[in-house]
């Protein structure tokens, strides 16, 4: 006799999730071994693959393909630099309201863009954050066109000692980004991620299925505005300046990212992380070049969307089953006692 | 008098605006296709127009007809070589091979040319104008734009009521799949759509790099514009699209003269509001 | 001679099998029917042979030479026309302009626009009118003289009857002698048996993708009939 099951791992998560605790054990050790700029590199990785998870979180599971994410990149390296900067604020406190303020800012965002559908809605979160971007050089108190410097005092705040400095943001990155990395994978293991998994396969035959669409939809759209506004915050603490340019950039927070996630896997947790890895090594590899890098990762995401529109992950799952982040749920055939007879 | 002046160079600007749409406007009528690279292929044909008149010292006008067959062909060629297999992959391929595109423009043009800036050169008629009574002036590029943004939306519409290949655009635009049962070669006409689209992205390139000055990354922003003036004008209506540029540059005069610094925030402010009040636009025809 | 012959027909959407090994041979210059009850495999068959689905290319064969796989447009072009299920007239069009698209493939031969205009003469009244405006009846008279104007070799006319008040389809089913007066071989597929038998020398029956029956109409018993197409 057999009995159906519902079961969550796979024999290869669960190889995986115990390698990945040395790994990330590493990773929060390496200021006693690593020198300064190996840590600024996994820090930058770090944030690029949390922006990474929460765009494909909105575009790989909610269908909301956003060209826009960088304003709230931008609004929360502002929040971070106007509160510690006009009011005195604590900077470990700017730095989390910064993920509030941008949560609060995507809910009217959201009324004007959730008007559009498709190809129409990317280019409306563009404007958005283009709006944002012309707003922020226009207005003196925030630096207008050439922005704002943390000073030296606010830093001092995090420790006036420069190693120590660098430590501290090195291990707030990366607890921050694997926070969030942890927060998507939760949320789509949960009951939630079964709805946005049932809306991204068939928007209608979900509605009709009892899930509230447009709310789950929103409500993904502002928990990402404002994890993405608490990155974006980490990201310009660590930058030191920002302007408008630098904080609304759709070449660095938005096009880099989208490469990542497509050319990684879209709609896969494990995805990103490819991603990532291959932007960086590309960039590491090109750097002499130019920009000739990014033509690349243009050129390989085209490919992919052609040839292989799961991507790399995508491809490897499909040919191999194989899953290192299970979110869905499985029917395993398990053997049950006989029943004793009557 | 100040502010009819306003106006009307607001109405005038609305042209550029209107020309910047047309492209995006067939593609997305035909094809359901958004070219996310839009803005950079006006750029382009600007960039292409300055190589063309530095090789042979042509005028910018002149370079056209070089650029505008230069442009129909890539089209083309893009659209069958490449766009064709996106358009059956959902919302997804579309928008992110044309945003691949995108930036591969972007960047090559900057590996190419440099971040500096260029304008064209086309002498007198830059700055020529046109006295009106009640103290009015018009520059003579800006009607002349304009003009030629009205005869780029009537030629299409003579085209696409009146021919048979505007015929087989209309039937594809309404039912692809039927059209097929038809004997209508979806894919050809497809190329033939975005080949037509570029010739009048390269008539806005050539003649927005003569007043404005252009860089590798001057593509976005164009693309934005037009995109603001199609969706205040209405998905599927050329002249919408028309009266939706006008809306733009008027609302973009309106702040200018307010503010100089204003100028283009006015225009992305007017498109939000019309967009929160009138998702569909103003004369919306195209059914999703 | 035949015209169309289908070996081993079958069809897929996606992973779901539509239609199973059908084996149809039609002679030119005949009018067969497609019954069945829904879901039958009708339409698929249609759109099969028009080139919507994929089939192996010998799977069909018109004319001698094998035509599966190829797509809808050079189907037409090879003188195959559809008249599709739901009519599909070019909403935005008017019903002059939907006819005139008929013909896009040019291809030569008897119909044009004047002869499609003597066949229905109500549709040259309605000719400006955009194509939505018109009653179901007349829609399916414009949809029978789009496809007409690829001059047809051969005519595949999908639920003819569908939605249609009895006297509208009498009327459509007696222009039918015009056209196949002409030659025009023609498939009629229909839920409604009765008009497609009287119009038919010969039918296929398929149930749940398969061929249940196939025979000449004239006499046919129609107790066997019914049981070939519930499947009893």
């Amino acid at each position: 006799m057999e009995t159906v099951r519902v079961e969550r791992g796979t024999k290869v998560s669960r190889i995986f999730a115990i390698l990945a605790v040395p790994a990330v054990f590493a990773l929060l050790t390496m200021p006693l071994w690593g020198d300064p700029g190996d840590m600024r590199l996994i820090a930058e990785m770090a944030y690029y693959v949390a922006l990474a998870q929460l765009w494909n979180l909105l575009a790989g599971y909610a269908g909301l393909v956003s060209v826009g994410q960088q304003a709230y990149v931008g609004l929360g390296g502002y929040a971070l630099f106007y509160l510690t900067g006009v009011w005195n604020m604590n900077v470990y406190l700017a730095l989390l309201l910064a993920a509030p303020f941008a949560g609060l800012i995507s809910i009217p965002v959201s009324f004007a863009v959730f008007r559009l559908r498709g190809a129409y809605f990317a280019v409306g979160t563009w404007v958005v954050s283009e709006v944002f971007a012309l707003s922020a050089s226009l207005i003196s108190v925030l630096g207008g066109g050439s922005g704002l410097s943390l000073t030296p005092a606010i830093l001092r705040e995090i420790s006036p000692d420069r190693s120590t400095r660098d430590t501290v943001l090195y291990l707030m990155t990366i607890s921050i980004s694997l926070l969030v990395v942890a927060v998507v994978y939760l949320l789509l293991r949960s009951r939630h991620g079964l709805a946005l998994t049932a809306i991204r396969d068939s928007e209608p035959a979900s509605a009709s299925l009892g899930v509230n669409t447009f709310r789950t939809k929103f409500i993904v759209y502002i928990v990402t505005a404002a994890c993405t506004g608490l990155i974006g915050g980490l990201i310009f603490l660590q930058k030191l300046r920002i302007s408008p340019e630098a904080g609304f950039s759709i070449n660095d927070w938005t096009v880099v990212v989208i490469f990542m996630v497509v050319i990684g896997g879209i709609g896969t947790i494990e995805g990103p992380f490819i991603g990532m890895m291959i932007f960086i090594f590309l960039r590491e590899l090109f750097a002499d070049y130019g920009t000739i890098y990014l033509m690349m990762m243009g050129a390989i995401a085209i490919a992919v969307m052609l040839k292989a529109p799961m991507g790399l992950w995508g491809w490897i799952i499909q040919r191999y089953d194989l899953q290192l982040f299970p979110v869905g749920r499985r029917l395993a055939l398990v053997p049950t006692e006989p029943a004793s007879q009557p | 008098m100040e502010w009819l002046n306003t106006i009307i160079q607001g109405m005038l600007l609305g042209g550029i605006y209107a020309l910047f749409a047309i492209g995006l406007s067939l593609s997305f009528g035909i094809m359901r296709l958004v070219n996310i690279a839009h803005g950079d292929f006006i750029v382009l044909s600007a960039y292409v127009s300055l190589v063309v008149s530095q090789g042979t010292g042509l005028d910018p006008f002149s370079t056209l007809i070089i650029v505008v067959p230069a442009m129909f062909v890539l089209g083309y060629v893009m659209q069958r070589g490449l766009l064709n297999a996106t358009l059956s992959g959902g919302l997804l391929p579309p928008l992110l091979v044309t945003f691949g595109i995108s930036v591969i423009i972007q960047n090559g043009l900057l590996q190419g040319f440099g971040a500096y800036t260029h304008r064209l050169q086309e002498g007198a008629i830059e700055t020529a104008s046109v006295r009106l009574p009640g103290g009015i002036s018009i520059g003579v590029y800006p009607l002349l734009v304009f003009a030629v943004a009205i005869l780029s939306i009537g030629g299409l519409q003579v085209l696409f009521y009146s021919t048979r290949l505007g015929r087989a655009f209309r039937a594809v635009s309404d039912d692809a799949d039927t059209a097929e049962l038809m004997g209508i070669d979806n894919r050809k006409l497809y190329a033939v759509a975005l080949g037509i689209a570029m010739i009048f992205t390269a008539i806005a390139g050539v003649l927005f790099a003569i007043r404005t000055n252009f860089d590798p990354a001057a593509g976005p922003i164009r693309l934005i514009l037009a995109f603001e003036a199609v969706i205040i004008g209405g998905l599927g209506s050329m002249w919408g699209t028309l009266v939706g540029g006008v809306i733009l540059g008027v609302a973009q005069a309106v702040g200018a003269a307010l503010n100089p610094t204003w100028q283009i925030l006015a225009g992305h402010i007017a498109f939000l509001i019309i967009l929160i009040v009138r998702p569909s636009g103003l004369f919306p025809r195209t059914r999703d | 001679m035949t015209l169309l012959q289908t070996h081993d027909l079958s069809a897929f959407y996606g992973d779901f099998q539509a239609l199973f090994d059908i084996n149809v041979s039609i002679e030119e210059g005949e009018t067969i029917a497609i019954i069945g009850a829904n879901g039958a495999g009708k339409t698929t068959f249609l759109r099969a042979v028009a080139g919507v689905l994929e089939a192996k290319p010998e799977a069909i064969m018109f004319d001698g030479k094998p035509i599966g796989g190829m797509t809808p447009h050079e189907i037409v072009h090879l003188g195959i026309a559809l008249v599709p299920e739901g009519r599909r007239l070019f909403q935005s069009l008017s019903v002059e302009e939907n006819l005139l698209l008929g013909g896009h493939s040019e291809r030569p031969g008897p119909w044009s626009l004047k002869r499609v205009y003597e066949l229905f003469p109500r549709l040259e009244e309605l000719r400006r009118l955009p194509a939505p405006s018109l009653s179901g009846g007349q829609q399916q008279m414009a949809a029978i003289g789009r496809a007409l104007m690829s001059n047809p070799r051969l005519l595949l006319c999908d639920e003819l009857s569908l939605g249609l008040a009895p006297v509208v389809i009498r009327d459509i089913y007696a222009c039918l002698g015009s056209i196949t007066g002409q030659g025009t071989t023609v498939v009629l597929v229909e839920q409604d048996i009765n008009r497609a038998l009287d119009a038919s020398a010969r039918f296929y029956c398929l149930q749940e993708g398969r061929l249940a029956l196939s025979a000449p109409t004239k006499d046919f018993d129609r107790a066997a009939l019914t049981a070939a197409y519930f499947g009893l």
